[in-house]
């Protein structure tokens, strides 16, 4: 670990701490519907849907509303991936996708994850990149940040299960968040060199005269969206290694504060709409806690290289001309701190975009990824998602550690009862069960041990990072993991739609329930949910929970292969 | 029922507590508790591997055998605690059913007709009928006086020995059955029927028989069963990982492994601890009609408090003479004295004391002086005495002012400004006259007791508000509110108001909590979240409330709040114990597991386990023993005192959270050390 590693790494920190509060009051506007500058757009697509922008929807109907739209949007590029053929904006007449991984990729971009089993530049037409999946990197963070408006409402007002309107959150997120945010981005994505054009491929000579494709596109403007809406889902199948997607350490440092800038304003919203600030930024200062301690110790595990490096001889100490530390699967032009920063703030928020090969950190390095994702996508996590997996824990640390101070236990003035309890544990429990599910199920099938590409504890760690990142919608790959096969492309896609889906319905229905609640005034003797102590409890309920469910399988994954490291063995 | 203290493993108790134990183990019983049937279907796993080993022949059964017994062992004593808590209620129902004994019931055909009573046992008594209560008969069921006064004693319902006046009409006229009339007669309608008796209905409640499970328990059930399917799950599907990585593991490590991971610690202790509740409140001879009630007290942010009896003694006290201009200090005592010599009201018993405490005055003899006594009346609303031809009178200001111009004098502007000053200071002036010349003013003033500013500072740092309610003027309620430290009062109250009151806290989201006794109370009690009826109260007063209080002592409500937290905090400290002990679990249970496929991960062990074997079996034995070893706290309530929420949880999460991480550690550690000692792994 070097002064300039660190230094990079606080001023990044120190980024996210600025724009937190600005970028809190300007989604607050968003959604609580003061911004009119696009009104006449907004009013022509109300009337165009037939929908009513004033209705206050029952959380079922509101449920149903994002159901149905993504199920709609799922089909509509199903169908476009399988036609593609067909359709126009298709130089190099890239073929239909098959089957199962236009269904995987369908779901993979409906539900915010942008798992890719397909190399871009060799699959998809330009349409396809274009129109349908540039589609979904809008509207899956728009259904995202509706959730998360949604449970806010429940929690902030007492309104009979009414919890806003799901079309207006889907419309105001797309119109005044993501698509202004995103083409300021784009534009400075392209001064910084970000290619963006419809160009047939270039073909260059390399210094030692060989031919080579360089593939082109519209990189810019899917670059920008794929950061802010936490989707990650690359150009390239290099994704943010690849020059033309990422090719400056400013462009690096703009993606990560973008994958950051919605989530973590996001906590500050909150904080204003249940008329605690102080409580925004006590889940903010949750969140960064376990954010930096993520980025210590991958930084520190990443610097520290492998010890069978050193021992063969092999100088691993940083020095002006040496990045020393595990260099493998890491752009040079960003080096250790700036992959290892990467990759635990793509990972902390359900981005999944990557700077660096997670499948080439050494274990430790690799299990910071992995646990991130494991906590539940809720360390800033995934647009709006981060924020409605935060609140939930939420619930369930003051449930647990409520009671002690002598109350039943209340967030936020709402009492939290049996059937809050019931729809919180639901949501806890269905994202650890398809991945321990899916992980074991293809841990001893035929079909599933087809896919890692190595053997032992790291192609145990594959499979699983595979499951946790299509279940928290991370959609980042471990790599390494052959994923195309017509088991995989089910099983993950499968994964995606459950972690969203199956996890977003209880979440409402707490929602609804929450605003049923009558709010109880907060006095000395409510338990404080502002102070370092809360902190303190929810991390240590976060870690708790995660650690305990995923600490067998991890143990026999990157943990064991680290012990096995240590004693000169690799996988 | 007198109050007992037993100690907390009485012998009997334990007795029965241990039959019942494994009476308990009956499936229907288990299936109640999520967290427990995991546990009992793990034991008859193990237990069945057991018996395969043995019929194939194995060796080495001595580990499978040691396993199983332990997880029966935590099946049985989470039921032992339960039973523990209810044995305590079961004796004391034991203690109450005595009194219950065979009664014989004077009925009268006619109630107009005392005379001709027939006897009958008072298990034939049906609701209507009507019964003659003499002195020494026991009052055969709950009922209401119709005709006579009597004084009762109610000692085998509340413990108090002093007698209690029971009366035709008003707040006193409703009667237990199983209390003695000591004195004169009563006319009793009965309005239970038998079975249905206060004494039945609490002997149910104390026994725990119709225990419902609370709201907050429902909830917390919900969410260790959630706990348990997750750990069901990460246990479930380490098989596969476990084959993946080469080495399968053995169902009774996998079953050790999970029982040690599900929440048994609360899961075993959650209904004693609702039970012990419940007894905490009998202790204190408050009988809370569910444990709803109880959870309720603790939630409570209101508490509506009557003036009179609860923040002040009884009643006004003299506490100062304001003489007229020119009349001697002297005077005014000896003409107040005189005046109040035959009052036999607090107050004036302490206008006689002040005259003589502070003016030397001895009490006179009043049959000796020949005086002849005004009595006080509502019409008048002055009293006093004619003695030696001096007519001395006391009163309002206003009355005397009347009487003393009707005698042709005037009231001086100074005795005005008096009256004035002394309402002011939320006192209440009597004004004292002689024929047409005002001798001066008593201040009579509400004493606020002793200790209940202290009490009202304590619940204000819990962030309970508290409002005195009370029928002065607002004036005079904002002075003794003022003295007494309380938040808020309501003064002129009349039942609407305090109706009113308590649907504008409740709207406001707040739960509130009262005292009441007369029929006009019920309504308001009902209204309120937590409602503690004062046994003295009418029947309809009782049946509103849902906690009563035989001692009808008001100011018990404070303590019933405080029981309520207690209740809370105890389950909520031993949840996250039971959470934080997982922990050191991993530590022991996994690096033992894949010692044989990975000898690298004993890097984990770092307790230094002896063996795997060892590891296992101390967690599991640690895991059965801490539910035995809690018991007592579960039973006693964890210790607290009144602070504010920030400062109780600081100090329950270093204690159950960090030493909810921290004490595993070492306990494995000892048992592990014992049990390679003792050879036993």
């Amino acid at each position: 670990m070097t002064p300039n590693g660190w230094l990079q790494i606080l001023v990044f920190w120190a980024a996210v701490l600025l724009v937190t509060k600005p970028m809190g009051l300007y989604i607050l506007r968003v959604y609580d519907g003061s911004l009119r500058w696009l009104g006449p757009v907004e009013r022509a697509i109300y009337r165009w849907c037939g929908v009513d922008p004033a209705e206050d929807q029952h959380w079922t109907r509101y449920a149903a509303g994002l159901l149905v739209f993504s199920a709609a949007s799922m089909l509509a590029t199903y169908v476009a991936l399988r036609l593609q053929a067909h359709l126009p904006l298709n130089p190099f007449h890239r073929v239909a996708v098959t089957d199962r991984q236009a269904f995987e990729t369908a779901a993979s971009f409906t539900t915010n994850t942008n798992w890719q089993s397909y190399s871009g530049e060799t699959v998809m037409s330009y349409l396809s990149q274009m129109m349908q999946l540039a589609f979904h990197n809008f509207t899956s963070a728009a259904s995202g940040m509706a959730a998360a408006m949604a449970l806010a409402r429940g929690l902030s007002r007492r309104s009979a299960g009414r919890i806003g309107n799901v079309w207006t959150d889907l419309v105001r997120g797309t119109l005044y968040l993501f698509l202004p945010f995103s083409f300021v981005l784009a534009l400075l994505f392209v001064q910084q060199g970000v290619i963006q054009n419809v160009h047939p491929y270039a073909t260059a000579t390399t210094l030692e005269g060989a031919k080579q494709v360089l593939a082109m596109g519209p990189v810019a403007s899917q670059e920008a969206i794929k950061q802010l809406g936490t989707n990650g889902g690359g150009f390239f199948n290099a994704n943010a290694a690849h020059p033309f997607e990422n090719p400056t350490p400013w462009t690096n440092f703009l993606s990560m504060l973008a994958i950051f800038l919605v989530p973590a304003g996001l906590t500050y919203t909150f904080g204003r709409m249940v008329k605690n600030p102080r409580h925004g930024w006590a889940l903010w200062a949750a969140m960064f806690v376990l954010f930096a301690a993520g980025v210590g110790a991958a930084y520190w595990a990443e610097a520290r290289g492998n010890p069978i490096h050193a021992a063969r001889g092999v100088n691993v100490v940083a020095s002006a001309t040496n990045p020393g530390g595990n260099m493998e699967g890491k752009e040079v032009r960003f080096g250790i701190a700036n992959s290892a920063l990467y990759a635990t703030v793509t990972t902390d928020a359900s981005c999944g975009a990557v700077n660096a090969m997670h499948d080439s950190f050494t274990p430790l390095g690799g299990l910071v990824p992995l646990v991130n994702i494991q906590l539940g996508e809720l360390i800033f996590g995934g647009v709006g998602s981060g924020l409605y997996g935060m609140l939930v824990m939420a619930v369930l640390t003051v449930f647990i550690a409520g009671l002690t101070v002598g109350r039943t236990p209340e967030y936020l003035g709402k009492k939290i009862q049996s059937r809050e309890v019931r729809m919180a544990m639901l949501y806890v429990l269905i994202f650890p069960a398809v991945i321990l599910v899916f992980t074991a199920v293809s841990a001893v099938l035929p079909a599933g041990l087809k896919g890692p590409g190595n053997g032992g504890p790291h192609g145990l760690s594959e499979i699983l990072y595979a499951f946790t990142s299509v279940t928290g919608n991370n959609g980042s790959a471990f790599a390494g993991l052959t994923g195309t096969t017509t088991y995989y492309n089910t099983m993950l896609g499968l994964g995606t739609l459950f972690g969203r889906f199956a996890m977003m319905v209880p979440m409402l229905a707490l929602a609804g329930f929450l605003s049923e609640r009558k709010i109880v005034p907060a006095s000395a003797g409510t338990f404080p949910v502002s102070s370092p102590l809360f902190v303190a409890l929810l991390v240590g309920v976060i870690l708790i929970v995660g650690a305990l469910t995923f600490f067998p399988a991890l143990s026999l994954g990157p943990v064991v292969e680290h012990l096995l490291m240590g004693a000169g063995r690799l996988f | 029922m007198a109050p007992v203290t037993r100690p907390l493993f009485d012998p009997p108790i334990v007795r029965r507590a241990v039959r019942d134990a494994f009476r308990k183990l009956d499936l229907r019983h288990m299936v109640r508790n999520p967290v427990m049937f995991v546990v009992l279907v793990g034991s008859v796993l193990t237990t069945l591997v057991l018996a395969r080993d043995l019929i194939e022949g194995r060796t080495a059964i001595g580990f499978t055998l040691q396993i199983a017994l332990w997880l029966w062992f935590t099946v049985v004593f989470a039921n032992f605690a339960e039973a523990m808590a209810e044995g305590r209620g079961k004796a004391q129902a034991d203690t109450l059913r005595r009194s219950r004994s065979q009664t014989l019931a004077k009925k009268l055909d006619d109630p107009r007709e005392r005379t001709r009573t027939r006897s009958v046992g008072a298990a034939e008594l049906r609701r209507g009928d009507v019964v003659l209560c003499q002195p020494g008969d026991l009052i055969p069921g709950d009922g209401e006086v119709i005709e006579g006064v009597a004084s009762v004693d109610e000692s085998a319902i509340t413990g108090e020995s002093a007698p209690v006046i029971r009366e035709s009409g008003g707040d006193r006229s409703a009667v237990t059955g199983g209390t003695r009339v000591l004195s004169d007669f009563l006319v009793v309608r009965i309005t239970a029927n038998p079975g249905e008796t206060f004494l039945d209905r609490m002997i149910g409640l104390v026994e725990g028989a119709k225990r419902q499970k609370t709201p907050n328990e429902i909830a917390l059930i919900i969410l260790l069963s959630g706990l348990t399917i997750v750990f069901l799950l990460a246990v479930v599907t380490l098989q596969p990982f476990a084959i993946y990585s080469g080495g399968a593991v053995s169902i009774p490590i996998l079953v050790a492994l999970l029982v040690c991971l599900i929440p048994t610690t609360i899961g075993g202790l959650l209904s004693a601890i609702g039970i012990a509740g419940m007894d905490r409140m009998i202790q204190h001879n408050v009988i809370a009609m569910s444990g709803r009630a109880v959870e309720a007290a603790g939630d409570v942010d209101t508490l509506l408090l009557d003036k009179t009896g609860t923040i002040t003694l009884g009643n006004r006290q003299a506490v100062a003479f304001v003489p007229a201009d020119g009349v001697p200090p002297q005077a005014l005592a000896d003409a107040a004295q005189l005046a109040s010599l035959a009052d036999e009201t607090p107050e004036g018993r302490s206008i006689v004391v002040l005259a003589k405490t502070g003016y030397g005055l001895r009490e006179r003899d009043i049959t000796g002086l020949g005086a002849s006594f005004i009595p006080f009346s509502a019409q008048t609303r002055l009293s006093g005495v004619n003695v030696d031809g001096r007519r001395i009178r006391k009163g309002a200001s206003d009355a005397i002012e009347a009487f003393v111009s009707e005698q042709g004098g005037t009231t001086p502007s100074g005795v005005r400004a008096a009256v004035e000053a002394i309402a002011r200071e939320g006192g209440t002036p009597l004004v004292v006259a002689e024929g047409g010349r005002t001798l001066g003013v008593i201040h009579l003033k509400d004493i606020v007791k002793g200790g209940i500013k202290e009490r009202f500072a304590e619940l204000r740092r819990m962030g309970i508000k508290t409002v005195m309610i009370t029928g002065d003027n607002p004036l005079t309620a904002a002075a003794v509110a003022a003295e007494a430290g309380v938040d808020d009062f309501l003064a002129q109250a009349k039942p609407e108001d305090k109706m009113a009151l308590i649907k504008r806290e409740q709207a406001g989201g707040r739960l509130v909590a009262m005292t009441g006794d007369g029929t006009n109370d019920a309504p308001a009690l009902a209204q309120a979240d937590v409602a503690v009826a004062m046994n003295s109260g009418t029947q309809a007063a009782k049946e509103a409330g849902n906690l009563i209080d035989l001692d009808s002592n008001p100011t018990k409500l404070i303590e019933v709040v405080e029981i309520g937290k207690q209740l809370l905090i105890t389950r909520g400290s031993l949840t996250t114990f039971s959470i934080a002990n997982d922990v050191a679990k991993y530590f022991a249970i996994i690096p033992a597991m894949f010692m044989a496929t990975y000898p690298a991960l004993q890097a984990l062990n770092i307790m230094r386990l002896h063996s795997a074997e060892s590891a296992i079996l101390s967690a599991v034995v640690f895991n059965a023993l801490i539910i035995i070893a809690l018991i007592p706290l579960a039973l006693r309530g964890v210790r607290w005192r009144p602070a504010p929420a920030s400062t109780i949880l600081r100090r329950n999460l270093w204690i159950y959270g960090v030493g909810g991480i921290l004490i595993p550690f070492a306990g494995i550690k000892v048992l592990d050390v014992l049990l390679t000692l003792l050879h036993l792994a």
